[in-house]
């Protein structure tokens, strides 16, 4: 019975399992890319993988906290997203280059 | 009020040096300050009531209440006459650095009154805390010392002095914190008072080293002994003395090394008595190690201070071993000997640095007839020699005999081992005088480019206190003795269960005497 | 005056004089610096001379006079006080110390007359007779072990008195060494008797040792005397530790006169008739001792046959004649050893002085050899030595004669004694005879051998006086201790008056039999003929035949070379026990120190910094790889919650 279910019915574990899979490669994207750029696209891809969770769990349980956070979710992933582009453009006006492994002025 | 004055007179002294803005007077100043500095430390041996073996003068404030940490000032008979110790070398090591520190003066008398503050404290402080953090202030202005006006290894020389002493500290202060919680479970309210440490009774079994006694014991001790320095640990003392400028050496040989015996009297023996007893053979032996090796390198250096410097783990020897006697002889010897190791390797030290200081050179062979040219230099080293050597009516005698007599009463085999030092003492001691001051003249005396200056008014100066000490300590002991007589009787008496009184305070009194009471019921 | 202020005087006069003298350390005035010295001493003697009028007007059993200065040492039980004692045996020390010692001085005026250390020189013999009174007079064995050490230093400061020759100042430290050696024995013995009987006073002690004998080995008398004895044998030159005494001979010779024949090195006898009862009370020890005593005697005589240099030979002859007073004690003759301590402190301090004025005379030259037919040149020196060569050899009616032959007799006849004992005493006497003639003949006698250069000189009275007082007192000095035998067939009957001063505070030995004079008669004759005999042989050998001692010598090849060359003790000790011990102690510094502690410590060290890299290279500054960490973290720990 179960197992007629995960394919006939789109439920609840679907969505996470989706999520998971979103916020794994977007932390693989962060912790293996180079690009600076590809960083901040994988950071907006965990960020998203998580509001899919809230909205999911949301629709689910019938209460609209999840939804409410999502708006605060993407309002804060705009705003990093416009800084941390703002600091790549002047480090890549200064230094032409947006490789992390080129600023390693802090290694001991 | 005398004894915080008597602490933190020097540090005030530092700041008056550090703000005073003429650098010629400096010296003088600083001189005169040291001066009323020993002054009040005889105002202090003039009030010392030497019938009791209580703690008197006591100052006792809370400092920081939730662990029982005081601000506790207290002097007894065990602890006077390094006091005075300290205070009569001050003076004396300014005035023989007179010319030999030049550059950064005002730091170098700074880091002098710095450290004086942290030798008194660590002889005066009751709270282990207090005591603790002395402790370690004494390694800052040293490790300055050695590592700004220090000879050519002097880096190398001042960081393995720092590692070592704070090597073993660092486990003293982890008993220290064992000994705090131990309070809390007994008595109720934490204490880092070292009286209420007394009152513990610390669980000891014999033949087992890790139980509690043997272990806090070995924390303390290694402390101690690695300042003393006992025989594996000394090899920092060597290289220590031989880069260290010579008011450094004094006072490093002078009181320093007093501050690791004086441990072991203060606080490893009365706290730990059961595994100080049991594991008196094993400090009985480095010992007497250290005695009959210190002596055997010290007689092979080619260079004088280092040899100077052996014969110091030579002298620290006896006095391990007397304080391990456990009896009066022995300990009081041991008490003597601080104080005469102070007064003769000081002077040693003063000697070699006043020759190095015309000569630039520390090397035995290049000397040689030095007593055809430099006279009165030849008698002050030869009577500081008598004294290091322990010839009778010098004050080394007293102290090395009462000590073997000491370890004869408690063990022979160790008196037998050690009575060659006395031996060997001579030997390394003049043999060196004969190379240094006899037969034909060496390179470096008879250069006539630089003839040699007997001793300037100033360098006598330095020495006449010195001689007069070893002298007067020699001929006339019980004018010393007397006032620690009462304290030691006390130590040696009452070792297994030893508490310390505050005088006049009759609360502590009783409460000691109760929490004895307690003690006898339960056992 | 009180016999406070009296002792006070004649103990501090030398030390005042040493102060006086050591302040003014660069005058070059003989004259000035002698007569403080020479004046300090005598006031001294003086000072003694009425304490002990004093003492003889005591009853007999009540001569003792005790005085307290302050307490020294009190710490527990060891009460020790500055206290002194004059009784009758320290008397005759006393006497001695301060009266050759006088005469020394003034002898010293003239010897030292060129030096430039004049002044140093007289300091140091006045702190040498401050240090020995302390000892003499001493009433407790701690104040005794003071001026032990004391006279022990200035004797390696007088030694070493020319000290820019390196032999000389190595002659001097062997000399303080090898007393340190005898010290550190010195020091176990004092704790032994303080444990065993609480207390350092001679008095105290002496009263206190039981009445019975110890038989064993390791009982707590026997162990105190035999470590008390080993201190002796430093001080008194007596093998094993004699070694020092020949090479001290580097110092001048009126101090060699004084510190290395008259006084210091009887101190350990002195020692050790002053502590009678307690020796008599153990003996094995006393056994020791006389063996040590007669071993010695017999040495030291047969190396002074060999020996070219006029103070070697001296100094061989006082370590035999040491010796002898330790056979004497040994065999509980205390009475003996102290009468021939007296003597020969008189006869060798004569003969000392005399090769002074010798070698003043020959301009510091020192070799026999280079010596001969001397009589006319010196008359007086030659014939104050004669005295002391009759007093020596033990020709009657000399010094010498009576207290060697009381030792002799003693050695023979004592319940502690042997006939062995008599026949090495007997021994040593024929060789003694043997080379003291050689001395007399190859310096004074026979042909001059003194090159053309040299024009030997008479010595001027300042120091002939002090030879002659010294010759009356080797010649009359025995007078004093007459044996019975001889004392009853003299007119007056004078009685042995030294052994009834003494009576009271020695102890004889227990279960001495009544003398057979017979028998001390014929062995009187024995050893006075052989030693007649053997002085005539050298005066063969050295006058009549000077060719014969050569062929003699290489007859007896091997053995003439080992005596010659002293028995190579020095060579075996230095190769046995001070290369070894130097080259242990440079091995031990660069193995265990620098090589082992060190390096341990460095491994430490490096393990630690080792350590430190490794943890050093997690954090890299690479914030992907923190982040790594981060999510690791985070897997590890949900692993964690949710596994458990």
């Amino acid at each position: 019975m179960p197992s007629s279910d995960l394919f006939l019915e789109v439920g609840l574990s679907h969505y996470l399992v989706l999520s998971a899979i979103l916020f794994v490669a977007g932390m693989a994207g962060v912790l293996l890319r180079r690009n600076a750029i590809v960083i901040l696209m994988s950071v907006e891809l965990m960020l998203n993988a998580v509001n899919l969770s809230f909205v999911a769990f949301s629709h689910y349980m019938g209460q609209m906290d999840g939804q409410i956070m999502v708006f605060f979710v993407m309002t804060i992933a705009a705003a990093e997203v416009s800084v941390g582009l703002a600091i790549l453009v002047s480090i890549f006006k200064r230094y032409k280059e947006v490789n992390i492994r080129f600023f390693e002025h802090l290694k001991g | 009020m005398i004894l915080s004055a008597i602490t933190f007179l020097p540090l005030l002294f530092a700041l008056v040096v550090l703000l005073w803005p003429n650098t010629k007077t400096l010296r003088h100043l600083a001189l005169g300050l040291s001066i009323i500095e020993f002054l009040a430390s005889l105002a202090m041996l003039a009030h010392f009531d030497s019938s009791t073996a209580s703690l008197q003068m006591v100052e006792r404030f809370t400092w920081i209440e939730r662990f029982g940490i005081s601000y506790f000032l207290g002097l007894d008979g065990l602890s006077l006459w390094l006091i005075m110790l300290t205070t009569f070398l001050t003076p004396i090591v300014l005035l023989g650095s007179w010319n030999s520190i030049q550059d950064r003066v005002k730091g170098f008398l700074v880091s002098v009154f710095v450290l004086q503050t942290a030798m008194i404290g660590t002889f005066l402080a009751m709270d282990a805390i207090f005591f603790y953090l002395f402790w370690e202030l004494s390694l800052v202005p040293m490790y300055f010392m050695i590592g700004i006006w220090g000879g050519q290894r002097r880096i190398y020389a001042t960081v393995k002095f720092f590692i070592y002493t704070m090597l073993g500290s660092v486990l003293m202060l982890v008993a220290i914190i064992y000994l705090m919680f131990m309070t809390q479970e007994t008595l109720g309210t934490m204490s880092a008072s070292l009286l209420d440490f007394y009152r513990l009774k610390i669980p000891f079994i014999g033949g087992q080293f890790f139980t509690l006694q043997t272990l806090l014991f070995f924390a303390f001790a290694l402390a101690f002994s690695i300042k003393v320095p006992v025989f594996p640990f000394h090899t920092w003392l060597p290289d220590a003395h031989v880069e260290a400028p010579t008011p450094g050496s004094v006072i490093l040989a002078g009181v320093m090394l007093k501050m690791g015996t004086y441990g072991f009297l203060r606080w490893t023996i009365p706290l730990f008595p059961e595994a100080s007893e049991y594991w008196a053979w094993l400090f009985m032996t480095v010992g007497v190690i250290g005695i009959v090796y210190g002596a055997l390198v010290a007689m092979v250096q080619p260079d004088i201070k280092k040899l100077v410097a052996y014969s110091s783990v030579s002298h620290m020897g006896y006095i391990l071993l007397g304080l391990f006697t456990f009896n009066q002889f022995g300990m009081t010897g041991s008490l003597y000997q601080m104080l005469n190791h102070g007064v003769s390797t000081g002077a040693l030290f003063l000697l070699v640095g006043m020759i190095y200081e015309r000569t630039h050179s520390r090397e035995i062979s290049k000397y040689g007839g030095l007593a055809g040219v430099l006279p009165l230099f030849t008698i002050a080293f030869f009577i500081i020699t008598l004294s290091s050597i322990a010839v009778p009516m010098t004050n080394g005698f007293i102290g090395e005999f009462l000590i073997l007599l000491g370890s004869f009463k408690a063990e022979k085999a160790f008196a037998y081992v050690a009575v060659t030092g006395v031996v060997l003492g001579a030997v390394y001691m003049l043999w060196m005088f004969k190379r240094v001051f006899f037969g034909e003249k060496g390179e470096l005396v008879k250069d006539e480019h630089h003839p040699l200056h007997d001793l300037s008014c100033r360098e006598i100066c330095v020495l006449v206190p010195m001689v007069v000490m070893v002298f007067w300590m020699g001929l006339f002991p019980n004018h010393f003795l007397d006032f620690s007589k009462a304290s030691l009787d006390h130590l040696v008496a009452d070792r297994s269960n030893y508490q310390l009184a505050i005088m006049g305070d009759k609360a502590e009194v009783k409460a000691a005497t109760t929490a004895f009471n307690k003690a006898e019921a339960s056992q | 005056m009180s016999h406070q202020t009296l002792m006070a005087i004649l103990i501090l006069s030398p030390l005042v004089g040493f102060l006086i003298n050591g302040f003014r350390y660069k005058k070059h005035s003989a004259e000035l610096s002698g007569s403080i010295a020479t004046g300090a001493a005598v006031i001294s003697f003086i000072a003694a001379l009425l304490m002990v009028i004093d003492l003889i007007g005591l009853p007999p059993e009540e001569r003792k006079i005790i005085v307290h200065f302050f307490d020294w040492i009190a710490v527990d039980r060891l009460k020790i006080s500055a206290g002194f004692t004059i009784d009758q045996i320290s008397a005759i020390m006393v006497l001695v110390v301060t009266g050759v010692g006088s005469l020394i001085h003034l002898f010293s005026i003239g010897y030292m007359h060129h030096d430039k250390g004049v002044a140093k020189y007289f300091a140091y013999l006045n702190l040498f007779l401050f240090n020995m009174l302390l000892l003499v007079l001493g009433d407790n064995l701690l104040v005794m072990f003071v001026g032990w050490e004391g006279v022990g230093l200035c004797s390696y400061l007088l030694i070493g008195f020319w000290f820019t020759d390196k032999e000389k100042a190595a002659a001097g430290m062997k000399a303080f060494v090898t007393n340190r050696i005898g010290d550190a024995a010195f020091l176990l013995g004092m704790f032994v008797l303080f444990l065993t009987f609480g207390t350092l006073n001679f008095q105290e002690i002496n009263h206190m040792v039981p009445t019975t004998s110890e038989l064993t080995w390791l009982a707590p008398i026997t162990l105190a005397t035999l470590f008390l004895f080993i201190g002796a044998t430093g001080k008194s030159a007596q093998i094993p530790l004699y070694v020092w005494l020949p090479d001290a001979m580097a110092g001048p010779t009126p101090v060699s006169a004084l510190i290395h024949a008259a006084t210091m090195v009887t101190a350990g006898v002195y020692m050790i008739i002053r502590l009678n009862p307690l020796f008599l009370a153990a003996p094995n020890t006393m056994a020791i001792i006389a063996g040590i005593g007669g071993l010695t005697a017999v040495m030291a005589a047969s190396i002074g046959m060999t020996q070219w240099d006029i103070k070697k030979v001296l100094a061989y002859s006082t370590v035999s004649q040491l010796g002898y007073m330790f056979l004497a004690c040994g065999v509980g003759a205390f009475g003996a050893a102290l009468f021939h301590l007296m003597t020969h402190a008189f006869f060798k301090a004569l003969m000392f002085l005399g090769s002074g004025s010798v070698i003043h005379a020959m301009h510091e030259e020192q070799d026999i050899r280079k010596m001969g037919g001397l009589r006319k040149y010196l008359p007086y020196t030659h014939l104050t030595f004669l005295i002391g060569w009759l007093a020596i050899i033990g020709v009657p009616p000399f010094a010498g004669f009576f207290s060697k032959d009381e030792i002799l007799w003693q050695a023979f006849h004592s319940p502690r004694g042997h006939w062995a004992l008599w026949a090495m005493g007997a021994l040593g006497a024929v060789m003694t005879a043997f080379y003291m003639t050689r001395l007399m003949a190859l310096t004074f006698w026979g042909k001059s051998r003194v090159p053309k250069e040299t024009h030997p000189h008479e010595s001027p009275w300042i120091m002939l006086l002090p030879l002659i007082v010294l010759a009356i007192l080797s010649a009359v000095g025995g007078w004093v201790g007459i044996p019975h035998v001889i004392s009853e067939i003299l007119p007056g009957q004078p009685g042995n008056l030294l052994e009834t001063w003494l009576e009271p505070v020695i102890k004889s030995v227990p279960g001495v039999a009544e003398g057979d004079p017979t028998q001390e008669w014929s062995l009187m004759g024995v050893s006075v003929t052989l030693a007649v005999i053997s002085a005539l042989l050298a005066y063969h050998f050295y006058v009549r035949d000077p060719s014969k001692p050569k062929k003699v010598a290489e007859s007896l090849g091997k053995f003439y070379e080992l005596v010659y060359n002293k028995y190579f003790v020095d060579e075996a000790y230095f190769g046995w026990i001070i290369n070894p011990l130097v080259s242990l102690s440079k091995g031990i510094w660069y193995y265990i120190d620098v090589n082992f502690i060190d390096k341990t410590t460095y491994v430490v060290a490096d393990l630690v910094r080792g350590g430190g890299q490794f943890v050093r290279g997690v954090q890299n500054g690479n914030i992907q790889q923190y982040a790594m960490y981060i999510g690791l973290g985070v897997v590890a720990t949900m692993t964690y919650v949710l596994m458990r």
